[in-house]
């Protein structure tokens, strides 16, 4: 059987498979239904400096092949979730685990991350500077390199743990925003969030979520992830992680060869939640029927 | 939560957007009444929860309303189709507060977890009071199945045209009952609320992503802390419930 070890930021994992943050909670309540330390991490949900109930319901509505959601980071606050989350974590999960951040000025993610990065527990922090739902949040330190980088400086500043960039591909040029991050020290970059969306019902005539808009994700989004992680891989040194509509061994090995180190997947668990416990089962056939023997071989291996 | 793959033995129309699915297969994490399912369905991308109607060890009984695309497939369903089926999810009814004399009330398309409910309290050998709310004449099902159960059934109707005229709070305020659970639209269930002289529990509906907790697309408020429908719910007892204006 081929070698489906990755190395990310310089932490091995056993495989290149993280469930993406806001599709897996704090890990427990999967725990329930497979030993989830066969994952490569997951990364936990988005976690701001103080408690946040979100956006009113309704929060999802379907699209074909795929959702949209505008919870709007819901989540007990860092505090809570290093007193109560990630002891519960402990008992199920002994891996390192990516935490995931979310901040609505530069002092907010300074804060969380830097509380986050003393957990042990913790082993990369992922910021999230793409988030699509919250009014005046995330969104717009993500559309331009400058704000992006100032977030980068900031977190890099007060943490010790490797920092990855989450990116919003609701922009004009990926490339120059990513390339804004590594500059200022990003240890690594994953893409794509959500496709800002829209759904409207013809009954009512009124949008189908609350919130209007939301984030549109799942299988029709991942040729979008696979062009924007190609590009990218590209243009700068640090790993990338690749993300958006991935559902298959296949679309791992897809994102791989785009330029993608390690690979998460986000809707996929929420329509099937034994999603990546399959997908790490078939990798070793998909790999064999394409002639791969060791999975990090290909990275960025499209010609 | 248990995820297996069921055979539909039977689907028919009870009214006409009303079907009734009985389905073979793994019920062994059904728990409680008022859990619900949650069923994949070819070319859609999220599941579709339906509340549990009743169940034994190897049947599954859905009734459901048409009310889209997930709904309408599922009516056109044949007996032998197969469907990747999530069960044993939410909390399901508490029948421990029900006292001797408990009141359900169900309002159209929320009167089928109701049913494996009164089957329970009949079993404890409560004497059950069913009221079940409709439109019209035509929309009524399962009044029969009720009163095969020992269940005292009244049948109220908006326009009048069979049973008593009016909701179902219309009968609940002449009656006496120990508690009461409901299911049903939710200005039925902020009407009960008030009407009610007793403690009850009643179950919820929201738009849901995942149904077993993992997104938080279906998060609601209430006295005692946010919770998910889908998890912390679809019950929530009478004493916590939050309306939002």
């Amino acid at each position: 059987m081929g070698s489906l070890n990755v190395n990310l930021c310089g932490i091995e994992l056993s495989n290149p498979i993280i469930p993406a943050s806001g599709t897996f909670g704090f890990g427990y309540e999967f725990a329930e239904l497979y030993d989830i330390n066969k994952l490569g991490t997951f990364s936990f949900k988005g976690t701001t400096r103080d408690p946040r109930f979100g956006n009113p319901t309704p929060r999802i509505a379907e699209c074909y092949s795929g959702m949209i959601n505008a919870v709007g980071l819901q989540n007990p606050g860092v505090d809570k979730v290093i007193s109560e989350e990630l002891p519960k974590l402990k008992a199920c999960f002994n891996k390192p685990v990516m935490a995931n951040v979310s901040g609505f000025s530069i002092e907010d993610y300074a804060y969380t991350c830097e509380k986050l990065d003393k957990e042990e527990q913790v082993g990369w922090l992922e910021v999230n500077v793409s988030c699509p739902n919250v009014h005046g949040g995330g969104m717009s330190f993500g559309t331009q390199p400058e704000a992006a980088a100032e977030v980068t400086k900031a977190v890099k500043a007060v943490t010790t743990k490797p920092v990855i960039i989450k990116l919003s591909p609701n922009v004009t040029d990926i490339v120059s925003i990513a390339k804004a991050c590594e500059e200022a020290g990003a240890d690594g970059i994953s893409l794509i969030n959500t496709l800002l969306g829209m759904r409207i019902n013809l009954r009512t005539r009124q949008p189908v979520i609350a919130n209007k808009m939301g984030g549109f994700s799942g299988p029709a989004i991942f040729p979008v992830a696979v062009r924007m992680v190609y590009q990218v891989a590209n243009a700068v040194n640090i790993p990338v992680i690749g993300m958006g509509g991935v559902s298959t061994a296949e679309d791992v090995i897809e994102m791989m060869l785009a330029g993608a180190t390690a690979v998460e997947v986000g809707a996929a668990n929420l329509v099937n939640p034994y999603a990546c416990r399959d997908i790490i089962r078939d990798l070793p056939e998909v790999m064999e029927k394409y002639g791969i023997n060791n999975l990090k071989d290909i990275i960025g291996g499209v010609k | 939560m248990k995820q297996s793959i069921f055979e539909i033995r039977s689907n028919e129309a009870l009214t006409d957007s009303v079907y009734k699915m009985v389905l073979v297969g793994d019920t062994s994490d059904i728990t409680n009444c008022g859990q619900f399912v949650n069923i994949q369905l070819d070319g859609m991308f999220l599941r579709r929860p339906i509340s549990v109607c009743d169940y034994d060890e190897e049947t599954l009984t859905l009734v459901y309303k048409v009310v889209g695309k997930g709904t309408e497939a599922m009516s056109l369903m044949s007996s032998g189709t197969k469907l990747d089926i999530l069960t044993g999810l939410g909390n399901g009814y508490d029948l421990d507060c029900a006292g001797e004399k408990p009141v359900l009330l169900g309002g159209g398309v929320g009167v089928p977890p109701m049913y494996n409910l009164a089957k329970k309290l009949r079993e404890q050998g409560k004497e059950v009071k069913v009221i079940l709310g409709f439109n019209t004449a035509n929309e009524i099902f399962y009044e029969n199945e009720f009163k095969a159960l020992g269940c005292d059934v009244t049948v109220t109707t908006v326009d009048g045209s069979y049973g008593v005229k009016g909701f179902v709070t219309t009968v609940l305020e002449n009656m006496d009952y120990t508690y009461f659970y409901t299911c049903g639209p939710e200005p039925m269930l902020k009407a009960v609320h008030k009407a009610s002289v007793t403690s009850g529990q009643m179950s919820f509906e929201e738009r849901m992503g995942c149904g077993f907790g993992a997104c938080m697309g279906c998060s609601c408020k209430t006295l005692t802390g946010y919770k998910r429908i889908c998890k912390e719910g679809p019950v929530m007892k009478k004493e916590e419930i939050l309306w939002e204006a």
